[in-house]
């Protein structure tokens, strides 16, 4: 039946601390969303291990890792995702409803979205909004229940250049008061508000380095200030170095971690385990 | 507090949703709406007229036991017309005997011309009886008095005769005291009954003059006459079947019958035509109750269906609420309630159509169905079913929205 296996991830080792600014990066279909999906508890890996704030949620079943989304993860799609008959402070407050928060599910909405610019927007539906503001009333969607976590994939895919800057604006801003914030990008210039580049390729993490000694960032930043237009996506990845152990941020929680995927081209859910992977783990930290 | 909250939101999510799909809600629960209206007008209706019959029986007395003589098929030949009437020795034998009555009376009519003054009217009805009578027929008496053991037990020429009478005959106002002629025999008015008029149903039309005697005193105005029936009172309505039994015990054995031969006589009990009566209206309601399975069950399919679509069209804002923090179970719920408040807002719609039709039929002139009315346990039984048929129909779209990957749904179109 001429089946054909697709490993989203593969080997990929991992460890981040609280209040880190995170880019991934890479090519599309390297496996950026999947790695996002799985850090977000929307995925499950079918091998290797991820703990978050000490939590081992590849142990858990439906309903644990739906608390854990509710409570620790604060999730941004790159399509907004917002309910389109309800107003921004109705979408605000979604999360809070399966919460124990839903009490105060209205003020904390109206705070969320004082926090990302909209306080005179909270009536409006999403379709009397801007894509920025769409995007603005989805951060503040992801932020209501003052999650650990923030993970935003292409959150700017969808915006014009203008918005963009305001929406990474908002994240450092965010960075700023303490948030840890996890960022799927294909722009260099949106990678270098962040602290860190995860680089995959295929589905492995080709480099690990904090923004300012990433070889290809800083290409990026000096054909910048040479003015020189260069297309970023087109350097051959063959080039990028490897330099996965030497960066890792931590070495007394390092740990070795591993998540392999094997998924069949035909079926979307059908996630395989492979036999005689190592065990690992990856670790965020707060 | 949290789950009262909750299920307050999700029963408000539903009917916004419901709202905002006006028209296709309303062509989803028609199956339900239909099946509530109608099941409830057909029980109203049939009430109502159950309750008309009943009434009609009511006034005879549940308690009411008629025994007369009858001429089997088989035996046409064999005896008389004649010999097969009640003859008072054995009614004077089955009140010894039969421990279930409580009272009986032999009826004895006959068709005679009264005069009073320069008036006379033709067979009128003569009705001879004992004074227990009055204990069974509960006739009100307006003047004078009831008859007593005496008047029996001497034959006396006295007789009730009807209020009607009065006007008919141009008596007094007050005519206890006065006489008139039954058959040229001077009888002395003791008292006045009240007139009862008899629903069209059993032979009762017109109202007419009626005169009572005491039962010895017809004997002898006509010795050749015979009692045309008995007429008893149960101790206790349920009591009907064992007094059937004493009753046919004590005329076969004083007629002689041989095992064999069929009774030539017949027992009627009015308890008995209510029971029958209303076990005939159970079965039509039952069959309503068939009704209104099929339709809901049709409606329950068009729920499923729209359902279905509802989860199929909302599948990305499924997955929105799970990425977000819904567990399973609560979006189980959610498309649960949806389907249930769906079913529930088509039952009361049809329960308000219903209600309308069974105004209507009440309204309607002359409507034999003036007292129809929608009962409680209908008004229960349909919402309870409707509710049912939301969670049955509901489930499996429910359980399929419940089941969606987060990731799956999201990356719906
Ligand atoms: N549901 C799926 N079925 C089959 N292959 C998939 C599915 N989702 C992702 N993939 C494959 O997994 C790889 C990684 O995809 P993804 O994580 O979406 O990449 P990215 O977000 O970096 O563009 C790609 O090769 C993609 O084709
Ligand atoms: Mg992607």
């Amino acid at each position: 039946m001429g089946v054909e296996r697709v490993r989203a991830l593969d080997g990929v080792d991992l460890d981040i601390q609280r209040n880190e600014f995170v880019a991934i990066m890479g090519a599309s279909g390297s496996g950026k969303s999947t790695l996002m999906n799985i850090l977000g508890c929307l995925d499950r890996p079918s091998s290797g291990i991820y703990t978050l704030n000490g939590k081992p949620t590849h142990k858990m079943r439906a309903g644990a890792l739906a608390r854990v989304r509710n409570q620790e993860i604060g999730f941004i799609f790159q399509s907004f995702e917002l309910l389109p008959r309800q107003s921004a402070l109705k979408n605000v407050m979604l999360p809070l409803l399966y919460s124990k928060g839903m009490f105060k599910a209205r003020k904390r909405a109206k705070n969320a979205l004082k926090r990302v610019g909209l306080e005179t927007r909270m009536s409006h539906r999403p379709n009397q909004l801007s894509g920025g503001q769409r995007q603005r009333v989805a951060v503040a969607r992801a932020l209501v229940s003052e999650p650990s976590i923030l993970l935003a994939d292409e959150p700017t895919g969808n915006l014009d250049s203008t918005t963009s800057s305001e929406i990474i604006a908002l994240f450092k801003q965010l960075h700023d008061e303490g948030q840890t914030i996890i960022i799927v990008t294909h722009e260099e210039e949106v990678a270098s508000h962040a602290q860190r580049i995860v680089r995959l390729s295929d589905g492995k993490v080709i480099s690990d380095n904090p923004t300012a000694e990433d070889p290809l960032h800083r290409k990026f930043v000096t054909a910048m200030a040479s003015t020189i237009q260069t297309q970023v996506q087109d350097i051959d990845q063959n080039h990028i170095p490897k330099q996965l152990d030497d960066t890792s941020t931590n070495n007394s929680t390092k740990r070795a971690h591993e998540l392999s995927q094997e998924t069949e081209a035909l079926d979307a859910s059908s996630i395989h385990t492979m036999p005689g992977t190592k065990p690992a783990r990856g670790v965020i930290q707060p | 507090m949290i789950l009262l909250r909750l299920a307050f939101q999700t029963v408000f999510l539903a009917l916004s949703q419901i709202f905002s799909n006006k028209i296709r809600s309303m062509l989803t629960t028609l199956g339900v709406i239909i099946g509530v209206a109608s099941v409830i007008s057909v029980i109203a209706a049939l009430d109502g007229l159950q309750n008309n019959i009943l009434g009609e029986f009511e006034k005879f007395g549940a308690k009411r036991v008629f025994i007369d003589g009858r001429r089997p098929e088989s035996m046409r030949n064999k005896i008389t017309w004649r010999e097969v009437q009640l003859k008072e020795i054995e009614v004077t034998e089955i009140l010894k005997h039969s421990e279930s009555l409580d009272l009986i009376v032999p009826m004895w009519y006959g068709g005679y011309s009264i005069a009073h003054g320069k008036r006379t009217i033709d067979s009128v009805s003569v009705i001879g009886m004992w004074p227990s009578w009055h204990k069974i027929e509960n006739r009100q008496i307006l003047q004078g008095r009831q008859f007593s053991a005496i008047d029996e037990d001497e034959k006396r020429q006295v007789c009730l005769i009807n209020e009607h009478a009065i006007q008919e005959l141009d008596l007094d106002r007050n005519p206890v005291g006065s006489y008139i002629l039954v058959s040229g025999r001077r009888f002395l008015i003791v008292g006045v009954v009240e007139t009862i008029q008899m629903s069209a149903m059993f032979g009762g039309g017109d109202t007419s003059t009626e005169v009572f005697i005491p039962f010895s005193t017809a004997r002898k105005l006509n010795p050749n006459g015979w009692l045309n029936y008995a007429q008893g009172e149960l101790k206790d309505p349920n009591a009907a079947e064992d007094a059937i039994a004493e009753i046919r015990f004590v005329l076969r054995k004083m007629r002689g019958l041989e095992p064999d031969e069929e009774d030539t006589f017949q027992i009627q009990v009015m308890q008995r035509f209510i029971d029958q009566f209303n076990s005939m209206a159970g079965a039509i309601k039952a069959g309503a109750g068939g009704i209104v399975a099929i339709s809901l069950l049709v409606g329950g399919i068009g729920i499923m269906n729209i359902m279905l679509v509802s989860v199929s069209e909302r599948t990305r804002e499924i997955g929105l609420r799970k990425a977000v923090g819904a567990r399973p179970m609560i979006i189980l719920t959610q498309f649960l309630v949806e389907a249930v408040v769906l079913c529930l807002v088509g039952a009361g719609i049809g329960l308000l159509i219903g209600e309308g039709f069974v105004l209507g039929l009440r309204l309607m002139p002359d409507s034999p169905l003036s007292k129809a009315s929608v009962p409680f346990w209908a008004i229960v039984l349909s919402v309870g079913f409707s509710a049912a048929t939301g969670i049955i129909f509901g489930m499996f779209p429910a359980i399929k929205a419940a089941r969606l990957n987060p990731i799956d749904a999201l990356r719906h179109e």
